[in-house]
């Protein structure tokens, strides 16, 4: 019985993730697909280089730019899989009308929805990397090969990743019990979430209470991890204390408890729909 | 029993379309957190961004307003121009084509809930963003200010209302080109910073999109001091473009809208889901 589950999570989360990939990119035109992959990313990187350069003392020289742009390049996974998994709850159930098919089909919902962020994560990595690969041939920025720790890079990422996945699950759960006007909640909780983890500014700049709540986030700690993977230096003072392998630890430790959480938290919520006849609402307006 | 005029006909389309979008709002208040309270979080990333490298405090006025107004672009983007798939993939689309009316109508009463909507968001960012970050501002002209705002309005959402048109004959890549639209508007509209740091040729570009131009406006209108280094065009200037690029949108949106319809029709695309 557990392999026959164990089974149909796998095959849960491969077919989801190649729905998704069919979603996000064979149903564009492959020209559209491109500039939309490459655009994107990009726009969003240079909003904050203008923002340098307009005010900035010493421009892209400043030594905080480094740190906020790979902040911000890795960032595109968080807002990216968030958006994705919570979103393909409203899709499936109010746009394209399959989230009742879902339930009866023998299928593992937190393993489809782990695969929709899955091929969210796909197209993140291409954002990712062009925009990484644009700070380091447009803008200058340092980043030799031979002085990235690659092990804490992989090992951050993928706890990293997991533990955003597993977020978006929670926020899917939200999306199943609220109508279709929340369908940016993953937008607006991931842009909250940009400002209380320093994505684009070391978390020492902001007031006591909102460096607490930005300690308590585990993407605070894998902002940081990569940080150091990358540049060798952390941003800021307040997590420099904290070692690598702390770092890590926290990462694995945070990416267990998302995972326990999200998938209770989602439960509650799909039995709250079922009891409430919310898993195949309308709301058009 | 006499018949309703065209013009009776219209107005209660666009109420009718309006309502449920208002009502819609009151019936379930989650979107009040996730609508008001993350947007403000989210603006307040960039203004600590400013403070990290010691930027000038109108800067942080600059982000709170432009923070504000994303609340219209997306309402523009997803709930205008890309409503029109929603409506045909759920089968909606076919019911307001054979009704009496006429879609700009069903589209100016999407626009008015819309703007409600954004409304709230748009004021909670700009109250709360103001208080929090003690933003001083000195208006230099309240109907000037108030007629660059309804401007851009309008004219934003005419050219919503001309991007939904393409929705009758697209489906899914028209919603990437939504998709496509956020952050490099953003970017080029200035959201975040004066629009003239990118370049007076940029910045002209631009100014095709309502919002860079109405946006500009309003921070030379509310940050006087620090604009007069940064603005891009003079107010008056400024108005008119807006004025002549809400007739023109509007113009075009009733053109296209009737165009793309027919099209749709010839090739039976209009009621094609899933496309």
């Amino acid at each position: 019985m557990t392999r026959q589950r164990a089974v149909e999570s796998i095959r849960s989360l491969r077919m989801a993730a190649w729905l998704g990939w069919q979603i996000e990119s064979n149903w564009a035109a492959p020209f559209l697909f491109a500039i939309y992959s490459i655009a994107k990313p990009v726009a969003g990187a240079l909003i904050l280089v203008l923002m340098y350069t307009v005010i900035a003392q010493g421009g892209l020289q400043n030594p905080l730019f480094p740190q906020i742009f790979v902040g911000n390049a890795f960032y595109i996974y968080v807002a990216m899989m968030l958006i994705g998994v919570s979103e393909a709850v409203i899709e499936d159930r109010e746009h394209y009308g399959m989230l009742k098919y879902m339930y009866v089909a023998p299928l593992n919902i937190h393993a489809y929805l782990l695969g929709r962020g899955m091929a969210q994560a796909i197209v993140a990595t291409m954002a990712v990397l062009i925009t990484l690969f644009f700070g380091i041939i447009v803008l200058g920025i340092p980043m030799p090969p031979a002085s990235i720790d690659w092990g804490m890079l992989f090992a951050a990422w993928l706890f990293g990743l997991v533990g955003v996945a597993f977020q978006g699950i929670f926020l899917g759960g939200i999306c199943l019990i609220t109508a279709r006007h929340n369908y940016f909640i993953g937008e607006a909780v991931a842009g909250a979430i940009y400002l209380l983890c320093g994505a684009v500014f070391p978390i020492d700049v902001l007031p006591k209470p909102l460096q607490l709540v930005g300690q308590a986030l585990p993407l605070t700690y894998w902002l940081e991890a990569l940080r150091r993977a990358l540049l060798g230096t952390g941003a800021g003072e307040l997590l420099s204390p904290l070692s690598d392998r702390v770092l890590l630890l926290i990462l694995a430790g945070s990416m267990v408890l998302l995972a326990v959480l999200s998938v209770a938290f989602y439960r509650w919520a799909e039995n709250l729909a079922r009891e409430k006849g919310l898993i195949d609402m309308q709301t058009m307006y | 029993m006499s018949s309703p005029t065209r013009w009776e006909i219209f107005w209660r389309t666009v109420m009718g379309r309006a309502y449920p979008r208002v009502v819609g709002m009151q019936r379930e208040r989650s979107w009040l957190f996730f609508e008001t309270l993350l947007p403000l979080l989210q603006v307040s990333a960039f203004v600590f961004v400013y403070r990290a490298i010691q930027a000038p405090p109108e800067f942080t006025g600059f982000v709170v307003l432009g923070g504000a107004m994303t609340a219209y672009w997306l309402n523009v983007l997803w709930s205008m121009a890309a409503q029109f798939y929603w409506e045909k993939e759920t089968g909606n689309l076919e019911l307001y084509i054979i009704a009496p009316t006429s879609l700009m109508a069903i589209l100016l009463g999407m626009a008015i809930g819309g703007i409600v909507f954004s409304t709230v968001r748009a004021l909670a960012v700009m109250t709360l963003g103001l208080l929090i970050f003690r933003v001083e501002v000195s208006i230099v002209s309240i109907p000037q200010l108030l007629g660059v705002f309804l401007l851009t309005l309008v004219a934003l959402y005419g050219l919503g209302m001309l991007f939904s048109s393409l929705f009758l004959l697209y489906g899914r890549q028209a919603s990437h080109l939504s998709n496509l639209l956020q952050e490099p508007v953003f970017l080029v509209s200035g959201f975040y910073f004066p629009v003239r740091a990118l370049g007076s040729v940029v910045a002209l570009g631009a100014s095709v999109i309502p919002i860079t131009l109405g946006l500009d406006a309003m921070r030379q209108l509310l940050f006087p001091t620090m604009m007069a280094q940064f603005h891009f065009l003079d107010v008056r200037i400024e108005l008119g473009v807006l004025a002549v690029l809400s007739i023109g949108f509007l113009w075009l949106a009733r053109r296209a809208l009737s165009y793309m319809e027919d099209l749709s029709r010839r090739e039976g695309r209009l009621t094609l889901r899933g496309q």
